[in-house]
């Protein structure tokens, strides 16, 4: 009796394992090889964009009233399940009082209202498009929002010479992975509209790994000793803007900040 | 250290100078028969760092009649120019506050530049090397300009009336056409498929140029600053058709309508040569073409932060506001006594 059960038992288990290893092979599918460019290495060109809520606050938030009360519910947050790993953000104590007053005075501090350089890494995720220009010594990443633009130096590299909104990127292909370090940041721009920041010791490592012909895996490394107590990461896809003659488009958006930054400063202003 | 570095560069490049006009008088049509560095799609290989500092200006000055200088009146004249770039500032004096130019290598001697160009003019048709008489709309335009800016007051009374480059909006570097500036006349060339950007160092402008069919072209209703910009290779050259401007930037005077096309073509090395020819009827009576040559610079380009640090506009307001003030008060004084 045993043993008669027990042969049609392990085939039954053994059935099981099969199955299952396919659904485990179909669960890690054999990673995407991207088309290559002149140099052998994967083609990252087009024009990307993030499509998630992360601009609005990079953790995990409700909906909420927005800021701007003429602005109705154009201006509401946009709820969204964040896009950090292992959350909370490892704020230190006197950061995350200070990430708490950012988020009160957002409306004047956030350097997006005013049209300034958006840093790394949220350039990668604000809601426009940025475009992967790729040659074989540099990799440009042009950004449609205020015009700003990343070099990746894959040649020629050399230590950040001075520290800068959009820091100084050195790249390398791990496999089919772009390994992007990028260091000497200013203490300006911030990850969100929620207030959540950084200081001038922000080290960014972001991988980029295509997935298909049109999605990429991003991820970024946050390191910070002044700001977090340990390094996190965010994690997001991004998609190809398949619109028909999808294109980067001029955002020079200081024309629409004057009047706010310097407004008050006009011959006969109140 | 970047400015000694360029400083550097320049006097490499020095060494290696090409002779007399050559530069500017190579016709794209005619290509040097030499082989030119390729990228590995086979594209005639632009990239690199460039700079268009030059001391030859776009119209030939009013009492010179030649269409080049001997290379002694270049010198002199180069001499004289880096002086007073030197010399801006006297110690003790209030235009000693501005830094002085050659400190920082801010002035063309200093930083790389195109050598031994001995042009009068970077006109170079039509012939008298300057721009071709205005059309009665070209004049009533820049008459209507002229009263508008007097309309809406001095340059202190509100940030909307100053130069547009000083509110960090779009410098003369980005064109098109690209002209060269007093300082930091610096471009980056990258090629990728289907595609060639020229970054401009003043105020981070990326011109991403599609090749061919690669992009459609915009819509005629839409404009904007920079234009819409479609490439494509004739030969060894890259002609670059720009047309959809905005008209908030325009070029000595012209109107939205402008059309420009640039050629640039690799002459050596060390060389771009780089041609514009501006077709605006509205304008002028003529299209007219000018060229001014790119010699190799020396990287990297530095993040140009223009709007973030723009104290000056600040600055300069708040120093008018001030003014208006104590006038003011000055005037309430007088009147209670």
């Amino acid at each position: 009796m045993h043993i008669r059960f027990r042969a049609p038992a392990l085939a039954v288990a053994g059935a099981l394992a099969v199955v299952f290893g396919v659904i485990v092979s179909a669960g890690q599918a054999a990673p995407y090889r991207a088309p290559r460019g002149p140099d052998g290495k994967p083609n990252l060109n087009g024009i990307w964009q993030a499509l998630n809520e992360a601009d609005w606050d990079i953790e995990g938030h409700s909906a909420g009233p927005g800021r701007v009360m003429a602005l109705g519910a154009e201006d509401a947050v946009i709820p969204g399940l964040g896009v950090v790993e292992r959350g909370p953000l490892p704020y230190l104590p006197a950061a995350a009082a200070k990430k708490k007053a950012n988020f009160e005075k957002r409306l004047t501090l956030d350097p997006e209202i005013k049209c300034y350089l958006p840093g790394v890494p949220r350039a990668m995720y604000l809601p426009q498009p940025f475009q992967i220009l790729q040659s074989q010594k540099h990799i440009m990443m042009a950004f449609q929002y205020a015009g700003a633009v990343r070099t990746i130096y894959m040649a020629d590299q050399t230590p950040a010479p001075a520290d800068s909104w959009m820091g100084w990127s050195n790249g390398k292909w791990e496999g089919d992975t772009l390994v992007i370090d990028t260091t000497g940041f200013n203490d300006l721009s911030w990850f969100d509209r929620a207030g959540n920041f950084h200081s001038d010791e922000l080290h960014v490592v972001e991988r980029i790994t295509a997935t298909g012909p049109d999605h990429l895996s991003y991820e970024a490394t946050i390191e910070d000793k002044k700001v977090f107590s340990r390094p996190w990461k965010m994690s997001m896809p991004l998609y190809r803007r398949k619109d028909k003659g999808a294109r980067l488009l001029e955002f020079r958006c200081v024309e629409f900040v004057e009047d706010l930054i310097y407004g008050a400063l006009r011959k006969g202003a109140r | 250290m970047r400015y000694r570095a360029l400083a550097f560069g320049a006097a490499l490049a020095a060494v290696a100078v090409m002779a007399g006009h050559t530069v500017a008088g190579q016709s794209p049509a005619a290509p040097a028969k030499k082989a030119i560095p390729r990228t590995p799609d086979g594209q005639p290989d632009l990239q690199g760092y460039w700079t268009n500092s030059t001391y030859v200006p776009l119209e030939r000055p009013d009492k010179v009649t030649k269409a080049l200088y001997t290379e002694a009146e270049f010198a002199a004249l180069v001499k004289d120019a880096a002086s007073r770039e030197a010399e801006q500032t006297e110690p003790g004096t209030v235009a000693d506050v501005h830094y002085d130019f050659s400190q920082f290598g801010l002035d063309r001697s200093q930083s790389a530049f195109v050598k031994n160009d001995l042009r009068t003019s970077m006109i170079v048709e039509p012939a008298t090397g300057r721009m071709p008489p205005l059309t009665e709309e070209g004049k009533k335009r820049a008459a209507d300009r002229a009263a508008e800016r007097r309309r809406a007051g001095a340059t202190t009374d509100a940030v909307q009336n100053m130069p547009i480059g000083t509110r960090c909006l779009i410098m003369a570097g980005s064109g098109p056409p690209m002209m060269n500036a007093g300082y930091n006349s610096n471009y980056q060339i990258v090629q990728s498929p289907g595609y060639v950007t020229i970054l401009v160092e003043m105020i981070h402008d990326a011109r991403i140029i599609p090749i061919g069919d690669k992009q459609a072209a915009l819509p005629a209703g839409m404009t904007q600053w920079m234009g819409d910009s479609r490439g494509h290779w004739d030969g060894d050259t890259l002609v670059i058709e720009t047309t959809n401007l905005n008209g908030k930037n325009p070029f000595r005077g012209s109107s939205e309508k402008m059309k420009v096309t640039e050629r640039l073509w690799r002459v050596d090395a060390n060389t771009l040569g780089y041609k514009f020819t501006i077709d605006d009827p509205g304008t002028w009576t003529q299209p007219w073409t000018a060229e001014a040559p790119m010699t190799k610079s020396v990287g990297p380009i530095f993040e140009h932060a223009c709007h973030e640090g723009n104290y000056g506009v600040r600055n300069t307001l708040a120093g008018a506001r001030l003014e208006d003030r104590k006038a003011a008060e000055a005037a309430a004084k007088k009147t209670s006594n």
